[in-house]
């Protein structure tokens, strides 16, 4: 919407502000200038405006005009337009109002022996010619361009009917089923019995609120005229626009509410302007009202405002004065309010001293949108200067309650971070195929109703399918090392009858990696990255938690338990507590083609709402032993079903305090052993705290690792 | 939660749904949230005030991808809800946080929006951090940008709490609530021109950030 400053100051001559001032002090205000352009020596500034919806009584001068009023504590006059005495007449014309739900108002008047011709500025108050070259607004005729004036000006739609063509009085009805009707935009439509229309006695002539009709309009040759001034119900011109697709002005003011007394104002603007080019009023202005509308818009209630309740929802002002009874009084009577103040003793405002007061404030009929206290509230903080406010804190005196998960999350974050990989954002969705290909229960994939594409069909139900996108992502642009991990939810639906009932959402993670660890340069040269690596990245993570034991696991082919999408010899199961809380390994080949990838992709997804159940790992620091430490190797031939694990778990059960550590110091296999078996070194460490070990007691140690390795099956070598 | 009927708010054509709800009552459908505002309304509804939380949360919309639109991206909504909660308070608490976002030295300005949930409702500004404010290209010379929506909880969600908790008395308590869009932070402050380069893992990308 554009705004002329020329026209604003022939409302306020007073205004005490250059433009600029005035189009920020208007913004700061809610009546947002977007843009200032300067029209030339004396023509002001055009203003393009951003209004929001819940203000349609400022979309236009007046408006505009009523809000710098309030700023600077003017006083608008009201706008009133002299109007010649009509001549009486015989017959009076006839409206009524059928639709009383949808029309609270029909004005209408007579004006006969007007002369249709151009527009120019015909007297104060009425410059069309001038306002509509700074507008760029396109003239049309004397008769259009005064409603388009009148809406300018004061916001409000009026039309213009060809009287002549008119076939008795005006009903504002419904239309009749299949009833047509050729608007202004020569469409012929065929109306529905919902739609509102302004009719003759014969034939609807306009879509009421909306547009007017083709066959009544005025021509070069129209001699008597009707003009309109009405008031339309929101939701009934709502409707009728939306079911004919059309949106204009008068559609756009009557669906957010416009002013039902400014009715008789805007047709006397219309009638002045077409009668300066002569002509003469017939009978009295018809003014056709629903009293039900009318309680609603004109002569709504009273609303009860209290300053205490002014000053407890808006808090301190920078000003130590701050918000007074007489700030309130000023910013709400120059917006149009009526204040009647309650007396100063009633219950409650006597003990309060300066602060209590209290007012009935009746609401003016261009504000629809107040209705409330609150809503009185907003226009005294509004109007007062949002940044006349102080910056204040609310009082607080207790601690931060971050959700459950959240330091389990930036745990396993902050683990990935360390171990090289990037944190990526994936879709949200994938394709119905990739859902089934990675869904841990296929059948419980969720479909969208209403998807962007058929790529994004479903709800994923895996983070691997956007994890594998954004790996060959980075592929196609030729970036060969890719680390990437996503912290995710995933989704399941519970089915009943075809019906979703539920979707479960849950966390997830996903890691991936493909290309060179390191990264090769001139002093490294990389090697692929492979299972161990990515199993290694794994064990790190889980072992932040805290649990008696994880174990990896791998399935024979025909188990059916290994996930489609991996690999079926490289892949892994990962258990915590012997709950299964993942898997890893290489993609499957067949997916890797299918996405065009040549290089061995490692990736991992863990259901985090599994680990999640356990409890971070709580390091607790033993004092580190001054004592010297002594390792011992045992060399083991194993059989190829004697993994190191089991190894492992033996150690740990004989629970010797001196046994500080162990680990696998070398694996090696020779065809001179046995078929299948491979051979171990086990490096253990003792060490006391108290005390260096002797001899005796490291023999002991040494002979119950001997036992317990003996045990599992493991021959010594000597 | 406060829309009035018709209002355009209500219209659904940006929101994602569930396949096969069109047998199930309108308001048990489900669909993908487009905003995280509904968790005010979940919090209130299980626990009385004092309420003082901050809600990051991923939400989509039915939008075309293009340098300022994922179907994907996150939001950010804070809800304080006490005794004696005031508009000033609100401004405090933004000021702050923009302050610990953009450094000391970036300045708020608030004035008069409107938001179906909020009265009075209001548009946050910061001093650009690209000028600090003299005016340049990213500012359109005003020397401001507009980062974020806020305002004082209406009654009427009050009103609407209070049904299942009754502390929620409008004429007693009062709270302000705020929302950020957290890509459009995050593309001003690193200086990001493709909103999609968020949600695409490109290594190169994201090894900007380490
Ligand atoms: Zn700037």
């Amino acid at each position: 919407m554009r705004i002329l400053t020329k026209w604003l100051r022939a409302y306020l001559p007073g205004l005490p502000v250059d433009d600029a001032q005035l189009a920020e002090d208007l913004t700061l205000r809610g009546i947002a200038v977007e843009g200032i352009y300067a029209l030339g020596e004396g023509n002001g500034s055009l203003y393009e405006m951003d209004i929001t919806t819940n203000r349609v009584d400022a979309m236009n001068h007046y408006g505009v005009a009523r809000e710098a009023a309030a700023i600077y504590g003017l006083t608008l006059p009201e706008l009133t337009f002299a109007l010649p005495k009509p001549r009486p007449c015989g017959q009076p014309f006839t409206v009524r109002i059928e639709a009383q739900d949808a029309c609270g108002r029909f004005t209408a008047r007579v004006l006969r022996d007007v002369t249709i011709g151009e527009s120019r500025d015909w007297f104060v108050g009425a410059e069309v010619s001038t306002y509509f070259a700074l507008l760029e607004q396109k003239k049309i005729s004397n008769a259009v361009d005064a409603t388009n004036f009148a809406w300018l000006g004061m916001g409000q739609p009026t039309h213009v009917f060809d009287l002549d063509k008119l076939e008795g009085g005006i009903v504002v009805r419904r239309a009749r089923k299949g009833e047509r009707l050729k608007t202004l935009d020569g469409v012929d439509r065929v109306l529905d019995a919902d739609d509102l229309v302004v009719a003759d006695h014969k034939k609807a002539v306009g879509l009421a609120g909306v547009m007017g009709g083709w066959d009544t309009m005025i021509t070069p040759e129209t001699k008597n005229v009707l003009v309109e001034a009405a008031w339309f119900d929101p939701v009934a011109v709502r409707q009728t626009a939306r079911r004919h697709g059309l949106h204009t002005d008068a559609s756009h003011r009557f669906e957010r509410g416009a002013d039902i007394s400014a009715a008789p104002v805007a047709s006397a603007l219309v009638s002045a302007i077409l009668l300066a080019n002569g002509g003469r009023i017939e009978g009295e202005l018809v003014d056709a009202r629903v009293a039900a509308i009318e309680e609603r818009t004109a002569r709504r209630k009273p609303v009860a405002l209290e300053l205490s309740e002014v000053h407890r929802i808006l808090g301190t002002t920078i000003d130590e004065e701050g918000i007074t009874a007489a700030s309130v009084e000023n910013v709400l009577t120059a917006l149009g309010c009526e204040l009647k103040a309650e007396p100063a003793e009633r219950a409650g405002l006597a003990e309060l001293g300066k602060r209590g007061a209290a007012w009935q404030v009746t609401l003016p009929s261009w504000r629809l949108d107040l209705e409330r206290e609150i809503d009185l509230v907003e226009e005294v903080a509004r109007v007062y200067g949002y940044n006349r406010f102080a910056n204040t804190l609310p009082e607080f005196g207790e601690g931060v309650r971050a959700l459950p998960w959240a330091e389990k999350e930036a745990t396993v974050r902050s683990t990935l971070l360390a171990a090289g990989f990037h944190e990526a954002i994936g879709g949200t969705f994938c394709s119905a195929a990739e859902g089934a290909l990675t869904a841990p229960q296929p059948a419980l994939v969720v479909p969208l109703g209403n998807p962007l594409s058929e790529e994004a069909g479903v709800l994923r139900p895996s983070l691997v399918p956007g994890m594998l996108a954004m790996i060959a992502g980075n592929l196609n642009r030729d970036v060969s090392d890719v680390r990437l991990f996503e912290l995710g939810t995933v989704f399941s639906g519970a089915f009943s009858n075809g019906v979703g009932d539920k979707v479960d959402e849950r966390p997830a993670l996903a890691l991936g990696a493909v290309g060179a660890l390191p990264e090769e340069s001139a002093l490294h040269t990389g090697r692929a990255v492979d299972f161990f690596d990515v199993k290694g990245v794994v064990e790190q993570v889980i072992s932040r938690f805290e649990m008696r034991g994880m174990y990896f696991d791998r399935f024979p082919l025909d188990a059916g338990l290994t996930p489609e999408w991996l690999h079926p010899y490289r892949a892994a199961r990962v258990a915590a507590d012997g709950v299964t809380v993942g898997w890893f390994g290489q993609l499957h080949p067949r997916e890797a083609a299918a996405r065009k990838i040549r290089e061995a992709v490692l990736v991992a997804e863990l259901y985090l709402d599994r680990l999640y159940k356990l409890p971070l790992r709580r390091p607790i620091a033993r004092e580190i032993s001054r004592y010297q430490p002594v390792r011992r190797d045992f060399s083991l031939v194993l059989d190829a079903s004697i993994q190191w694990e089991t190894i492992d778990r033996a150690m740990a059960a004989l629970q010797i305090p001196e046994l500080a550590e162990w680990r696998v110091r070398e694996v090696f296999r020779d065809a001179r052993m046995g078929a299948g078996d491979y051979a171990l070194l086990l490096g253990a460490t003792f060490q006391a705290p108290d005390r260096t070990l002797r001899e005796e007691e490291l023999q002991a140690f040494q002979t119950r690792v001997k036992d317990a390795v003996t045990k599992i099956g493991a021959r010594l070598r000597v | 939660m406060n829309f009035p009927p018709g209002h355009p708010a209500r219209d659904t054509q940006d929101t994602l749904v569930v396949a096969n709800q069109e047998r199930r009552p309108l308001r048990d459908r489900l669909l993908l949230r487009t905003h995280t505002s509904p968790v005010q309304m979940r919090t209130m509804e299980q626990q009385p005030p004092p309420v003082r939380i901050v809600i990051p949360g991923k939400v989509h919309r039915n939008d075309a991808a293009d340098a300022t639109h994922s179907p994907i991206f996150h939001q950010v909504e804070g809800l304080c809800v006490d005794r004696n909660i005031t508009f000033s308070d609100l401004k405090g608490t933004l000021d702050h946080a923009m302050k610990a976002l953009f450094g000391s030295a970036v300045k708020t300005r608030f004035f008069p929006s409107f938001f179906p949930f909020t009265e009075p409702s209001a548009d946050v500004q910061i001093s650009c951090i690209f000028c600090g404010g003299k005016g340049c290209r990213k500012c359109k010379q005003s020397g401001w940008i507009e980062l974020l929506g806020c305002g004082m909880v209406d009654p009427a969600v009050f009103a609407f709490a209070q049904e299942k908790q009754p502390a929620y008395d409008p004429k007693k308590i009062s709270g302000f609530a705020f929302g950020m869009g957290v890509e459009r932070i995050a593309m001003m402050k690193y200086g990001i021109s493709e909103m999609g380069s968020l949600f695409a893992g490109d290594m190169r990308f994201l090894g900007q950030f380490v």
